[in-house]
């Protein structure tokens, strides 16, 4: 047994998205031990070798990530997991990758946090850090699952912009997402799109920081590649004082992310476009709407969702349209706000910002808080 | 079975950035020489990697190859990352002091007990040259630094000595001024199998010889061999003896199981397992 079989399954989310990569080719994994995110490494180091791949356990989180952006540049897909204290420690090498054009894919399955927090309790604090934890200028490409289905599709997913946009990655989860098991498919190879890199041909000599993605060599195929994270040219050249290759370097790697959001984001709807009140949620916090609009809906109440798979680029014209109609905006986060204040910008007035925030012992915000804010609300106005 | 040795070759059309008299000159045309006398006439077998600090620019963009040059003391996980995915090519990693066995010393050890199949090149100038000439983690004691402005108060490492311990293959200590030895322990770098690494002890006249009052490279060159004692007699010398001296020789030279090795039999091993099932 190499790749998994098309079938239904009954997986822990972390085992699905170690499938789910394998299945978009990846080759190489390096991992760090730590709460809740281990499984990926576990299952990556049993799975991985079955599949012509090396799983390997580093020292650290830094050398996990140095790891993986060694392998991407030998042309393997490459991916690591882990939670926030790791995650905090990748944000250097989350910008190496960054400034290179490195694809590879970071998983941050969210535990409580600051520091050592609740270590093995849900959380959803790491929404900002995935968009800003890089030091500089720089666009981020964050994505949210909310369930095992999602945690193996947007695995997929996240090697799929990764190689296309060669860029890193973000998988954030969330422990309560990455620890349940539930039922969930893995559709045959032909239903699913698998990415792969933009090669250059012989010829080329311009690797980075090209309007349009530019096309990534291998080392060991006789380009001569210079890779850099200090400021360079298109031929990988350094740059370290001048203002023009700068900006020209910098504003090329935003804007391949910023001019793509449309095709980038990724989003669950419903009722937005009729709707009394709205809600925008994202990862384990999501399955509690969905029974809270059911409530609200016996109540006569009209709830409409928009549920982000994408959190970074954040879909502000979505948002904003659900607006429009809403009175209400209610942001229910396991966090004390982060996504409310995006929310917030996006909305520009045109409704009210409603935060719900729990934080704690893991504890899921519930349908009855979620109806009972939504009660209030339609109350208010 | 070679044409004759011109550094050009090698390189990119390029002005090196490298200060009057620094030691990343002997190093980078000791490696060339070395790889050069094993028969190679370019370098497309092998791929650098490096951190921050002045000896990281040695290959990058320098050398007419592939390089890539990471962030401060992450060069050997990325190493490790391209060798387990291409263990055809020669891996070769340069650094300095600072950011190997300073900030980077925990990738050191863990590719030393590994026996990583890679190369470290660790230009010991025995301060942070390139932000100006703070206390290393190799600095002697006593040193008066940009911030140990009375002196440091902080032993300095044998780095050589850890990574010996700590299993590679091959480790090796040169100054700048052992051209010949240091050529030659390249070479048995580059051809050993497992983790093969080299101290090379080196002048900063810019921000290291000065404060101990040499005036230019040369007379730091010279106090590298003043002080120099080869490992066979340092052995028979009392630890007091040996404060200031700069033990040269090589402090490793086995035949181990490479990292390669055990990775090559553990895969083997899950395909059997795979098959099975």
């Amino acid at each position: 047994m190499a790749k998994p079989q098309a079938g239904t399954y009954f997986w822990q989310g972390n085992e699905a998205c170690a499938e789910g990569a394998i299945v978009a080719g990846c080759r190489f994994f390096a991992g760090y031990p730590i709460t809740p995110a281990s499984e990926i490494l576990e299952h990556m180091a049993l799975r991985l070798p079955q599949n012509s791949g090396i799983a390997i356990q580093m020292e650290d989180e830094m050398a996990a990530l140095g790891a993986v952006i060694g392998a991407s540049w030998t042309g393997a897909k490459a991916m690591t997991a882990t939670s926030g204290p790791g995650f905090s420690l990748m944000q250097e090498l989350l910008g190496y990758a960054f400034m290179t054009e490195t694809p590879c894919v970071v998983v941050d399955v969210q535990r409580a946090g600051p520091s050592t927090g609740q270590a093995t309790k849900c959380g959803q604090g790491d929404v900002m850090q995935a968009r800003w934890g890089i030091h500089g200028d720089h666009a981020s490409i964050v994505l949210s699952p909310n369930s095992v289905q999602e945690m193996f599709e947007l695995t997929i997913q996240a090697f799929n912009l990764a190689e296309t946009y060669r860029t890193p990655v973000v998988l954030l989860a969330d422990e309560i997402v990455a620890h349940m098991r539930e039922r969930m498919t893995v559709p045959s190879l032909e239903q699913m799109t698998i990415a792969e890199r933009k090669k250059p041909n012989s010829t080329e000599k311009q690797f980075f920081g090209l309007k349009e993605v530019a096309p990534m060599p291998s080392v060991g195929e006789g380009f001569n590649v210079a890779v850099t994270g200090s400021t360079h040219d298109e031929q990988g050249y350094r740059f370290t004082a001048d203002p023009l290759v700068h900006r020209r370097l910098v504003g090329n790697l935003v804007e391949k992310i910023r001019s793509n959001t449309e095709k980038i984001v990724d989003f669950e709807s419903y009722k937005t476009d009729d709707c009394d009140v709205g809600i925008v949620c994202f990862g384990c916090t999501s399955r509690a709407v969905y029974e809270a609009v059911e409530l609200a809906e016996e109540k006569g109440i009209k709830v409409g969702f928009l549920r982000l798979k994408t959190i970074w680029p954040f879909p502000e014209k979505n948002v904003n349209s659900m607006a429009q109609t809403a009175h209400v905006v209610i942001v229910p986060e396991m966090n004390l706000g982060e996504i409310l204040y995006e929310v917030d910008r996006a909305v520009q007035g045109a409704a009210k910002v409603v935060p719900l925030n729990k934080i704690g012992g893991g504890e899921m915000i519930t349908p009855e808080e979620l109806l009972a804010e939504i009660v209030g609300s339609v109350k208010a106005s | 079975m070679t044409e004759a040795f011109t550094i050009r070759k090698y390189l990119r059309d390029l002005t090196l950035p490298f200060c009057a008299g620094c030691g990343c000159v002997t190093v980078m045309n000791c490696f060339l020489r070395a790889v050069h006398e094993l028969g190679h006439n370019d370098l497309r077998k092998f791929v650098f990697c490096s951190g921050i600090g002045c000896s990281a620019w040695i290959p990058s963009p320098y050398f007419e190859a592939d390089s890539i040059h990471t962030t401060h003391g992450r060069s050997i996980p990325v190493a490790l990352g391209v060798k387990l995915m291409r263990p055809d090519l020669n891996v070769v990693v340069f650094g300095g002091d600072g950011d190997l066995a300073g900030i980077g010393l925990s990738h050191l050890v863990h590719a030393a007990r590994r026996n990583l199949d890679i190369m470290v090149v660790m230009v010991n100038n025995m301060i942070y040259g390139m932000t100006g000439g703070q206390v290393a983690p190799t600095t002697p004691l006593g040193v008066k630094t940009t911030t140990t402005p009375y002196g440091s108060f902080d032993p300095p490492l044998d780095t050589v000595r850890l990574v010996a311990t700590a299993g590679a293959s091959y480790a090796a200590r040169w100054t700048t001024m052992h051209f010949g030895q240091l050529k030659e322990a390249m070479k048995v770098a580059v051809t050993t199998s497992g983790f093969s690494f080299i101290e090379a002890v080196s002048p900063c006249p810019t921000a290291f010889g000065k404060r101990i009052g040499l005036k230019d490279a040369a007379e730091t060159l010279r106090w590298f061999k003043e002080n120099s004692l080869p490992l066979r007699q340092a052995g028979k010398k009392k630890k007091k003896e040996l404060t200031d001296k700069i033990v040269i020789g090589e402090f490793a030279r086995r035949e181990r199981p490479t990292f390669g090795e055990h990775l090559h039999q553990t895969l083997t091993e899950a395909e059997k397992t795979a098959e099975k099932n």
